[in-house]
């Protein structure tokens, strides 16, 4: 087992990769002053943090399109929900510290004039209960959604366009100020988690870590579950998913152990991102934000567990480097990036290293893992 | 006339009664003016009865006036009501000054040469003079020569419900001949009955023709009847109720006319989906920024005209039509050639590659056009609104009903009765056949995918008309439109058509329950369930070959 | 037609398929025997795949039986718990799993548990491992066992796709065109392992080539337009004068 757990040579590298940096820049802000030459800026940190959250999230997808074949176009509803079960107990902590002063209802309550707290409130001022929480709601929320559609047998782009659809009716529903999540602004204003300032930096290099624990913590299950013979079965679903049937497997069991399980990450993921970025509102339910994801992963190398976190951290660091600098240009690079990945290296990334690697014969495209849609 | 309407107020119950009584005065008289003309003539007429200093008798020469049909008696009222109306004191004739100041007399209208003001005595009022001539101008509006002034005075009666009208109602019912103000004023006499201390069976008759009027104020009028006898106020409940019951049905069928309309803009949107997604099954995520681009052909078109030919902006959508499908079958046209033929048999990376064209297209339209709202104006004809029973109609909705069905109705004959139609369904049946027969399948492909896209841009017109034209204006249409086309059914024109009404009928009939955003939530919800159990959509194509 | 009388392995009675009014099968009816193996042959859009997909549970007859060992209604069933009564398929195109190697695809198939929750295992116990070989053997597939199953040839591919279903081992085999695209030498050898294959177990083949099935020297079906047309040894069906006509030509 430990044997097919570090088969992937990739996946240690990335694993490797992943925790040295995040120690190294944990340790360059915390111990190194200000103007010595290894002192990671704040800044990096939180940024850092936040490019381990989304590979976990393009993680948890890529576990369920790459090895699954179901393109979900809503892993933004599993991250967001995580991130507003994060919220509501950070809203908790603030107490009577917001503008109102209220020592129960958070501001957006009290400015609405509501009296007490909604009973789906209850419980989230307790760190343990929202965390389970985190992974409870996206999980059931999969489980609920995978049950109806897998046992349908809507596969292919149809699952797709449920999935967008599933995502832009959340966002809508949290727009809603009777909702209860803060409507349009929603949950921010953040003070402190477990007792310690979120504007620490020792509070920051935390998150920084945790969200590198989670990332490999995921991908440890992620390739447990991809080596394992449920890996394998996942994979002939992915590739011929009526021929499974034919061999006595229920896809729609495996499909939906894979989509619970990439949920719970995603939810993790928007859990741990929320602190580190001060914020969650319903624009993270927004179609595009998932779709956004998906080109992660499949710049990344789509069925590459490396890939996804690879593709991840590539196209965010693109998007910070554009936005700082041609902020006009960002949409026409992410367009063109979708346009020319899916043309040119349908396997992306990590996927081209690999097939290079692996088999210096095949040729680029007609690999029937690109074809992951097909029928 | 209007300022004299705008002090007709309903009065205060307490003066009801006496109005009541004068009520009786006036049909005594109006029996006196029909059973006896040369009497009431003999009196000297109804015009030198106003030359009086007495209230009284001014108030009750006022209302002789207005019954008299006499053709002077409006400017003589307004006069008075105007302070411009006097008499000389020695033989009581009346005159009145007109706005140039000229004396006029009252009896012919003509101007009075060599009289002045200055020898006669000016007729002064007291509230009670001011609410007999508020009744004669009614009355005297119940009468004119302009029906839209009947109709008008007819209404006012109806709200004011004042018993004194109901002679001077009675008698224009006798020679009125447009129905509709015959409707008015029946209901108006009827709304003065109930309000008068008439007989009982006459006030329940009164109940049913203002029960017949189903609208909202008589709904109000009849449930706020109070002091009603137990008969009265039973017809008047059960009418009530009559009542609701249609207001609820005109409301359920102005629900399903928004819903039609909503479900031709869905339509509109998704019919070129339904080309390019059902007959070729190619998704085009950036099939929004198609219907976009016909918007932004709309504007510039639009902006053209009103630079160098302003006359013939109300045929600018005449020239944005042809042009915006052009636009958007060309964009079409080249995207397929330039990305979706290396895609074929790939729909999900045909999914992600078409949504970053779509990024890219918006951003591009946000750099030429910036990223506000342009301003696309209606062409007169199809500004404003009309009124069928209740039932408001905008011409721009009910344009673009007519218009979605013309695109719907041209489409399948494209695609049934030409030959380029004939090639299309040959290679989306059988592509190896459809090429060993001659035909050239790149090029079918080519010209499907730009068929789909232009259609797309003729829905970019339409949506122009009504919505805000914006770099965003594409996406907020491509979830409605790919829900459309999988509820219909892949590759099914008429089930586009069902589905997009069903959607948009289902969508207005749930606003008002469970509010806009709440009621497209559960649309969505449902539709997710429907495709669950139905994933092929309302009319699916069976049979081996949608396997494959 | 006798009725599903207790030893019947598959029952078809009164079968009946319409797609957008196309009757695929017009009141089929067909009885295999355990042990049996029973070659169908027919023209294109005779119904044989239409047949396999009622069988496999693919498609729901419109109206008819379809019994399995006497007491299992397959018109019930659905694909996976048909297949785990014991029916195997081999599809006319060959389906394997190319993104894995040889030796996962029989790995895939090998009889044993299918629930999700137990499949978190990993490498193949020894006895598991043994079978692949054998069964690999068996295929003549032993050196391809670590490549990729997309790489291997199609008629390497049909092999591979017998080997699943021997791996299966299902009391029932669907065979559908298992020679379509090899040379005569695989196809007399797979006529042989068909037989071979038929010692132990029942098989269904559906095939074109007339060499093939008189090789297999088996009953023989003959459908045409959804129904059965004639029913007997090959010379027997070879025969018969409307056979001639719809099928073989004159």
């Amino acid at each position: 087992m430990i044997r097919a757990l570090l088969g992937d040579r990739l996946v240690l590298v990335v694993g490797f990769a992943v925790a040295a940096v995040a120690l190294a820049i944990g340790i360059g802000n915390l111990i190194f002053p200000t103007d010595s030459a290894l002192h990671a800026p704040t800044y990096t940190v939180s940024l850092t943090g936040k490019y381990l959250c989304y590979a976990l999230l393009a993680l948890g997808l890529d576990l369920v399109w790459g090895y699954a074949g179901i393109l979900s176009l809503g892993h933004g509803v599993f991250f967001g929900l995580g991130g507003y079960a994060m919220g509501m107990y950070l809203m908790r902590q603030i107490g009577t510290r917001g503008t109102y002063g209220h020592p129960v209802l958070p501001d957006f309550m009290v400015f609405l004039n509501w009296k007490e707290l909604p009973w789906y409130w209850y419980g989230f001022d307790n760190f343990g209960f929202a965390m389970l929480m985190v992974m409870l709601v996206p999980g059931v929320l999969a489980f609920v959604f995978g049950w109806l559609t897998f046992r349908a047998r809507v596969t292919g782009v149809y699952l797709s366009i449920i999935t967008q659809a599933l995502t832009f009716a959340m966002m809508l529903a949290f727009f809603r100020n009777d909702m209860g999540f803060g409507g349009n602004n929603g949950l921010t204003d953040f003070r402190d988690l477990l007792g310690f300032s979120l504007r620490s930096d020792g509070m920051r290099v935390a998150l920084l870590w945790a969200s590198a624990v989670a990332l490999l913590l995921g991908l440890a299950v992620c390739r447990f579950m991809v080596a394992s013979r449920f890996g394998k079965v996942l994979t002939a679903v992915r590739d011929a998913e009526s021929r499974v049937r034919f061999l006595g497997y229920r896809p729609e069991a495996y499909k939906l152990v894979a989509l619970v399980v990439s949920a719970v990450m995603a939810g993790i993921a928007g859990a741990l991102y929320v602190p580190q970025v001060g914020i969650i509102n319903p624009s993270e339910f927004a179609p595009a934000n998932s779709i956004e994801a998906v080109i992660w992963v499949a710049v990344g190398g789509r069925g590459t567990l490396a890939g996804a976190i690879v593709g991840a951290v590539a196209v965010n660091l693109l998007k910070t480097v554009f936005t700082a600098n041609l902020p006009e240009l960002w949409l026409f690079a992410l367009g063109g990036l979708f346009i020319l990945v899916t043309l040119l290296i349908p396997r992306g990334i990590i996927g081209s290293l690999g097939a290079l690697r692996l088999r210096p014969g095949a040729k680029l495209g007609d690999d029937p893992a690109a074809d992951a849609g097909r029928a | 006339m209007e300022q004299g309407a705008a002090r007709l107020v309903p009065p205060p119950p307490i003066m009801v009664v006496s109005r009541v009584l004068r009520g009786f005065a006036v049909v005594l008289l109006l029996a006196l003016a029909l059973a006896g003309p040369a009497r009431a003539q003999g009196e000297g007429g109804p015009i030198p009865a106003l030359a009086t200093t007495n209230f009284d008798e001014l108030s009750r020469a006022i209302e002789r006036l207005a019954l008299s049909g006499h053709p002077q008696a409006l400017p003589i009222v307004e006069a008075l009501r105007d302070g411009r109306l006097m008499f000389r004191q020695e033989d009581r004739a009346v005159f009145w000054r007109d706005p140039a100041g000229a004396m006029r007399d009252a009896a012919t209208g003509e101007v009075a040469a060599g009289v002045a003001a200055g020898g006669l005595r000016p007729l002064r009022l007291n509230n009670r003079v001011r609410r007999a001539i508020d009744a004669a101008v009614g009355a005297l509006s119940l009468s004119n020569a302009d029906p839209r002034v009947r109709l008008a005075a007819a209404e006012r009666v109806f709200r004011s419900r004042d018993p004194e009208a109901i002679p001077a109602l009675d008698s224009q019912l006798a020679r009125e001949t447009d129905a509709r103000i015959r409707r008015a004023m029946e209901a108006a006499r009827a709304a003065a009955i109930l309000a008068s201390d008439r007989a009982e069976p006459e006030k329940v008759a009164a109940v049913s023709v203002i029960a017949a009027r189903g609208d909202l104020d008589a709904r109000g009028l009849l449930a706020g009847l109070t002091g009603a006898s137990p008969v009265v106020a039973d017809a008047a409940a059960a009418a009530v109720a009559a009542i609701d019951r249609r207001q609820a049905m005109v409301r359920i069928v102005q629900d399903v006319y928004y819903g039609i309309s909503l479900g031709s803009v869905l339509l509109l949107a998704a019919i070129g989906l339904a080309v390019t997604f059902g007959t070729m099954g190619v998704i085009n995520m950036a099939h929004g920024e198609m219907v976009m681009l016909g918007a932004y052909t709309t504007f510039v078109v639009q902006e053209a005209i009103r630079n160098h030919a302003p006359h013939l902006f109300d045929w600018s959508l005449a020239f944005a039509v042809p042009l915006a499908f052009l636009v958007s079958a060309l964009a079409g046209a080249i995207v397929e050639r330039t990305i979706i033929r290396f895609l074929y048999g790939r729909p999900l990376e045909t999914l992600l590659a078409t949504f970053g064209l779509s990024l890219v297209l918006q951003q591009a339209v946000r750099t030429i056009f910036g990223p506000n709202n342009r301003e696309v104006g209606n062409p007169s004809w199809m500004s404003g609104a009309f009124e069928i029973a209740d039932i408001t109609i905008t011409w721009n909705r009910l344009w673009i009903i007519v218009f979605a069905a013309v695109v719907l109705f041209g489409l399948m004959l494209v695609l049934r009765r030409t030959a380029f139609g004939l090639a299309m369904r040959a290679v989306t049946q059988n592509r190896r056949m459809a090429a060993s027969m001659g035909i050239r399948t790149p090029w079918v492909d080519c010209a499907t995918f730009a068929l789909g896209s232009g259609v797309a841009g003729l829905a970019g017109v339409a949506l122009s008309q009504i919505d805000n034209v914006s770099p965003n204006l594409g996406q907020s249409y491509i979830i409605d439109s790919f829900m459309v086309v999988v509820f219909g059914g892949v590759g099914n024109l008429w089930g586009t058509l069902v589905a997009a009404m069903t959607l948009g009928v289902v969508n207005k009939l749930l606003e008002p329950v469970a509010g806009a955003v709440l009621g497209k939530i559960v649309v969505l919800v449902l539709l997710v369930l429907f495709i669950q159990r139905k994933p092929r959509g309302l009319f699916p194509l069976k049979g081996r070959a949608v396997e494959n | 037609m006798t009725g599903a009388t207790p030893d019947t392995l598959l029952y078809l009675d009164g079968v009946t398929v319409t797609f957008d009014g196309f009757r695929a099968l017009n009141s089929l009816s067909l009885i295999l025997m355990p042990g049996e193996m029973r070659a169908v042959i027919g023209p294109n859009g005779a119904g044989k795949t239409t047949m396999m997909d009622v069988i496999t549970g693919k498609t729901r007859p419109d109206s008819g039986t379809a019994l399995f060992r006497h007491d299992h209604d397959l018109t019930r069933l659905d694909e996976p718990a048909i297949a785990s009564l014991g029916i195997g398929r081999k599809f006319q195109k060959p389906t394997v799993f190319e993104t894995q190697t040889v030796e996962d695809n029989i790995l895939l198939a090998l009889a044993g548990e299918r629930r999700a929750r137990r499949a978190f295992r990993f490498s193949a116990a020894k006895a598991e491992a043994g079978r692949i070989g054998e069964i690999l053997e068996t295929v003549h597939l032993s050196g391809q066992r670590d490549r990729l199953a997309g790489g291997l040839s199609h008629g390497q591919k049909q092999w591979l796709e017998i080997g699943m279903l021997l791996a299966q081992d299902p009391a029932l085999l669907l065979v559908d065109e298992p020679v379509a695209g090899m040379t005569d030498a695989e196809t007399e050898d797979t006529a042989r392992l068909l037989v071979g294959i038929n010692r132990t177990h029942s098989v269904l083949v559906v095939e074109h080539d007339m060499h093939f099935v008189r090789a297999l020297g088996v009953k023989v079906t003959c459908l045409h337009e959804g129904s059965v047309l004639a029913e007997g040894s090959i010379d027997h069906v070879s025969a018969n004068p409307r056979v001639v006509e719809v099928y073989l030509g004159r």
